[in-house]
């Protein structure tokens, strides 16, 4: 009896050695299988296809990442909060990111007379990018052309349909309708066709402004007729694709032309000498009566003159890293802070405990905004003074070298201000930047009292 | 024999079953270990490292790396002695195993503290007479590692 029992207890426990072994057997197996296929094409994606949601079923995994861009989550120094609020009939949304302005009432009076005044939230995810732009207050309190689009949706599709298979012409369009007119031909935020040919699945560029104005760049530099879209390396497609839209850019005239400010250069004293030559103006600042510039998210400008970019390191290599989905390598469609993944964004290159390579990049960005609180006021305290001389009946003339000054100081720090990496992206740029907008300001406020400026 | 056989015919039955269940373990047993090159990490080859795909840029990084001459991978990662060697294999083979089948392991993998000392001693098997004298002065904490600087001469 008792060796029955022992035969028994062998039975069992040599058959669930044998299904565990089966188990690994199969999980192997599949490991191998999945090094093997790619992606399985189960749908035709056309030049036309812009719904996400099909692309999603040829790339599964990217286009799973891709949705999570809903996400709001905070970093130390940006990323956003969701906060509730009770939706209205003009405005259907029932969460939305905190107000910078409360945050920072400095910036209230840096926009004063401008729409930003009104209304400036922390941006959410991509997934947002539509219905934030087309509900936010700026909307009401200012007519948007729908050049706004070209940024705030995959108007790729709208723009060919628009033109008849003409890009450009599509463009030129869209930009000149209003921005209701326009928000009516678009129903996606940023998706696939946006930055992949449907074909080859290869990066290209899309937006004619950003074909234009890196033409203009190469142009500078002394490169003739550049077309990024046959001359750019794979490496740096990785980051132009980002570069369509992260940018400073200006409304170019009244057909409402989106430029790139970039023909003198991408640093932000190129954009600012190149803004001087036209003379244009975003607005002409309700306290001071400057003719002043909206600085808008350069993310792409300020990568540009960081020690990243000069080491090769894309956007994408930060912002969306390889990960691995079972035995298959594929890039993160989940766009976010690397800081919300520094092992993947991070410890590819930088083989350093986490936590250290955080502490490492909160120390810069704090650093960054002591000087950007600093230099914040400077600039207000420039336009009180500049506010007070003409309300005391100073002359146009005798206003017009510390209105100038406002100028360039408050685009200055805009620019580090509206720039989304809180200096990271070039640190060392970001305080040169800051430390050169607390002198213009100071030296505005020089100009005031009649003492000779040092101004370049 | 005689007296299972003799004993009962039920007995005898169960004695069949384990039979055939040993078999089948036996069977399946070879057959995986077979597929999934299970001989390969008997060896010293480093291709063994990239039978499966998480190794790949350790191995690349290899190929075209200082060391790629004169040491294999298991020159750094492994104890010298037949005995000490086999057992790290089996341990870390283990290990390794037991991550990519569950999956939980982190994308840009990272080295245990045990690995890293052992191939931080596997410096001084070719370069014990050079830093010799380097070690002797430090204090027990923050002694100089090799690897502290010279991180990249296996694989970048």
């Amino acid at each position: 009896m008792n060796q029955k029992r022992r035969l028994l207890v062998a039975l069992v426990l040599t058959t669930a050695a044998t299904i565990a072994l089966a188990a690994l057997l199969v999980n192997v197996f599949q490991r191998k299988q999945e090094e093997k296929q790619v992606f399985f094409r189960v749908v035709e994606l056309t030049d036309d296809t812009d719904d996400p949601a099909v692309w999603g079923k040829n790339f599964p995994f990217q286009y799973d990442a891709y949705t999570r861009t809903v996400d709001q989550v905070r970093t130390r120094f940006g990323g956003s909060e969701a906060i509730p609020r009770t939706p209205t009939k003009a405005d259907p949304r029932s969460v939305v990111a905190q107000s910078k302005l409360e945050e920072d009432p400095r910036l209230k009076t840096m926009w004063a007379g401008y729409a930003f005044a009104h209304d400036f939230r922390e941006e959410r995810g991509h997934a947002y990018m539509l219905e934030d732009q087309t509900f936010t207050q700026r909307q009401i309190v200012a007519k948007q052309p729908g050049t706004c689009l070209q940024c705030h949706s995959s108007v790729y599709t709208a723009m060919k349909k628009l033109g008849d298979g003409n890009l450009l012409k599509g463009f030129e369009q869209i930009n000149r309708m209003p921005y209701d007119q326009a928000r009516a031909l678009v129903t996606h935020s940023v998706t696939c066709i946006d930055c992949h040919a449907p074909d080859t699945m290869q990066l290209r560029i899309t937006r004619p402004a950003f074909i234009e104005g890196l033409r203009a760049l190469k142009e500078h530099e002394g490169v003739k007729n550049y077309d990024v879209n046959t001359m750019a390396t794979r490496q740096e497609m990785r980051s132009f694709v980002c570069g369509q839209c992260h940018v400073e850019y200006y409304f170019k005239g009244p057909e409402k032309r989106l430029v790139y400010p970039w023909a003198k250069g991408l640093r932000v004293d190129d954009m600012l000498a190149y803004y001087e030559e036209t003379q244009f103006k975003d607005w002409t600042h309700a306290e001071t009566g400057a003719s002043v510039l909206k600085a808008q998210h350069p993310e792409f400008e300020m990568w540009n003159q960081g020690i990243h970019a000069r080491s090769g390191v894309a956007c994408a290599d930060c912002h969306m890293p390889y990960k691995r989905e079972g035995a298959m390598k594929i890039s993160d469609h989940h766009v976010r802070s690397p800081l919300l993944n520094i092992n993947r964004a991070c410890q590819t290159c930088h083989k350093w405990p986490e936590a250290e390579l955080k502490d490492r990049v909160e120390t810069i960005q704090h650093r960054t905004f002591e000087l950007r609180n600093r230099a914040m006021d400077a600039i207000v305290a420039l336009i009180h003074d500049l506010a007070a001389a003409r309300k005391g009946g100073r002359s146009d003339d005798a206003l017009a070298p510390a209105r100038g000054l406002q100028r360039k100081a408050q685009f200055m720090v805009d620019f580090v201000e509206a720039e989304n990496s809180m200096g990271f992206h070039a640190p060392q740029e970001a305080a040169r930047i800051l430390g050169e907008a607390i002198d213009y300001a100071r030296q505005g406020q020089l100009a005031l009292r009649g003492e000779p400026t040092l101004s370049r | 024999m005689n007296e299972l056989g003799g004993a009962s015919p039920q007995l005898s039955i169960l004695l069949w079953a384990v039979t055939l269940a040993i078999g089948l373990l036996i069977g399946v047993g070879i057959y995986t270990f077979v597929y999934a090159r299970g001989g390969s990490y008997l060896t010293d080859r480093p291709d063994a490292c990239i039978n499966c795909h998480v190794m790949r840029e350790q191995y690349a990084g290899w190929i075209k790396g200082s060391h790629r001459s004169v040491a294999v991978c298991n020159d750094c990662h492994t104890p010298d002695g037949l005995i000490d060697k086999y057992a790290a294999k089996a341990m870390y083979g283990f290990l390794h195993a037991y991550a990519f089948t569950t999956g939980r392991f982190p994308d840009e993998i990272q080295i245990t503290p045990h690995m890293h000392a052992l191939t931080e001693r596997s410096c001084l098997k070719c370069h014990a007479p050079i830093v010799e004298a380097m070690t002797v002065t430090g204090a027990p904490h923050n002694t100089p590692t090799c690897l502290r600087c010279h991180s990249d001469v296996g694989h970048q």
